[in-house]
């Protein structure tokens, strides 16, 4: 398991207050964690400050799994 | 019009939660004013206040001390972030109000009957001014997604609603200090009127954060002594008052139209009989020298009452312990005329601290328990009055007596002046 993957369901699982066994990489924070699209922003919003990182809007309204997340971060930070 | 009774309590005080705890307490005369836990208020001129006393240690909390309010209870960590304090403390005191109400729309059109109105001063003053100071800080993208729908004073209408499913009339009265009573009073107008047949009404308040104290000390309205001796700082009347201790809390009740209430079995506490508005048109902050805009809320209360001066046995007043405590005071005196000995005259903020919007729902709370234990709440610190009056100053513990009619005034900055009137129903 990467790095990442281990660092994104950390924060998924604070911010949703998720049951860890749930968050998988397929999983999508609105239709399988409860989340609402508020949720989703604050997710991005916490992605950004962990990994240091932009992530633009257009960016983040694709960002809908914990794997679409892992993703996006290691694209970004292998630049 | 058709009839609206009180059919279910709810409060949130700085005595704690729930309506028996924090009505003991008013009746004990006890003072819950205390040092300010929320912050550290060293180098603010007032450092005291009455809070909610939490189990976390706020408000001088603690585990299974009575009355301990625990939020937890009422909503998990992660959905207290979408909302501040004043939000969770109004769906405190909306559960209790409804539980004890028995009122539990499940079909359709019941949901639809019942609707919400409660109100706040200031709304969500401590989240906004972090956010900006955050926003300075780190700039706007680091602004949170729920800051706005936490701030909003109506989302405690809003959450409220959602959370029981009730699907009439959602709305929010904003007026300073007499949002609890012009929230109670248009919440039972909108049932006479046939708007619904159910609202659950009142007003919530957690402006004990820097920003508040500091914005309530520049407009020289609060209290700068005792500082040392909380519970000795609230003090309506007194030759020594020297402004007001702020508190936080709600206060809801459920209102009914008289059938359905009937009609349910519910138990009914009173009938809200009165309600008398009116502006001063004088002063951003100060009421009127003569008071009259204060009396001419309580005239219009008791004509729409369809009541005498002569029939009201009791008064909560405004009363924050400041230099409009006898404008009021005075103004009740002339418009009971001969009839003052007979009424009894209260301020249940020399106990809990003024609740700004959440005050004057509380205050209806404590005139509808009046009614029902037939007991004049006190005020308490009242040891040299500062002028003489023919009215029964209630003093330091709950005097018992016949209450058929009990009136609650609610003053505001702006000069904003609403009064609310309960009669015991037979």
């Amino acid at each position: 398991m990467s790095d990442t993957l281990e660092r994104v369901r950390k924060i998924v699982i604070d911010h949703l207050d998720a049951d860890p066994d749930k968050v998988t990489e397929k999983a999508s924070f609105i239709d399988d964690l409860g989340a609402d699209s508020l949720d989703n922003v604050e997710l991005v919003m916490a992605f950004e400050e962990a990994f240091d990182i932009e992530i633009p809007d257009d960016a983040a309204e694709h960002i809908q799994t914990v794997g679409d997340a892992v993703k996006f971060i290691d694209e970004k930070l292998a630049g | 019009m058709r009839r609206v009774v009180v059919t279910g309590l709810g409060l949130l005080t700085p005595h704690g939660a729930g309506v028996e705890h924090a009505w003991k307490s008013i009746l004990d005369g006890k003072s819950a004013i205390r040092p300010i836990t929320a912050f550290d208020a060293e180098g603010f001129a007032c450092s005291i206040a009455g809070e909610v006393p939490q189990v976390d240690g706020r408000g001088h909390g603690a585990p299974g001390q009575p009355g301990v309010f625990d939020p937890e209870a009422v909503m998990s960590a992660k959905d207290r972030k979408r909302v501040d304090d004043f939000i969770v403390y109004a769906i405190a005191a909306a559960d209790e109000a409804l539980a004890d109400a028995g009122w539990k729309p499940e079909s359709e059109e019941d949901k639809c009957a019942t609707g919400v109105m409660i109100g706040s001063g200031i709304g969500g003053l401590g989240p906004i001014a972090a956010t900006a100071l955050e926003m300075q800080e780190k700039g706007p993208r680091r602004v949170s997604p729920f800051f706005i729908p936490m701030s909003l004073i109506n989302l405690a209408s809003g959450q409220v609603s959602i959370r029981h499913g009730l699907k009439g009339p959602n709305h929010s009265v904003v007026t300073a200090c007499a949002t609890g009573a012009h929230a109670i009073g248009d919440a039972a107008r909108m049932i006479a009127l046939g708007d619904a047949d159910v609202m659950v009404a009142g007003g919530a308040e957690s402006s004990v954060v820097p920003i508040g104290i500091a914005g309530f000390l520049a407009c020289r309205a609060l209290c700068t002594d005792f500082q040392d001796q909380p519970e000795k700082a609230s003090r309506p009347y007194d030759k020594d008052h020297a402004g007001f201790v702020m508190g936080e809390g709600a206060g809801i009740m459920v209102l009914e139209e008289l059938e359905h209430a009937k009609a349910r079995g519910a138990k009914i506490y009173a009938e809200v009989v009165g309600y008398g508005m009116s502006g001063d048109a004088h002063h951003i902050t100060a009421p009127s020298e003569d008071g009259e805009g204060g009396y001419r809320a309580m005239q219009a209360a008791l004509k729409r009452a369809g009541l005498q001066p002569s029939d009201v046995d009791y008064v909560n007043a405004h009363g924050t312990s400041t230099m409009a405590d006898w404008i009021e005071a005075k103004a009740v005196e002339r418009l009971m005329g001969d009839h003052a000995p007979k009424v009894a005259l209260s301020s249940t903020k020399s106990m809990i601290g003024h609740l700004l919007g959440a005050a004057g729902a509380v205050e209806c709370v404590y005139c509808v328990l009046a009614i029902r234990d037939q007991i004049a709440p006190p005020t308490i610190n009242l040891e040299n009055p500062e002028q003489e009056t023919a009215l029964n100053m209630v003093k330091d513990k709950g005097e018992p007596m016949r209450i058929d009619v009990a009136m609650s005034n609610s003053f505001g900055f702006g000069g904003t002046n609403a009064t609310v009137v309960f009669r015991k129903v037979d």
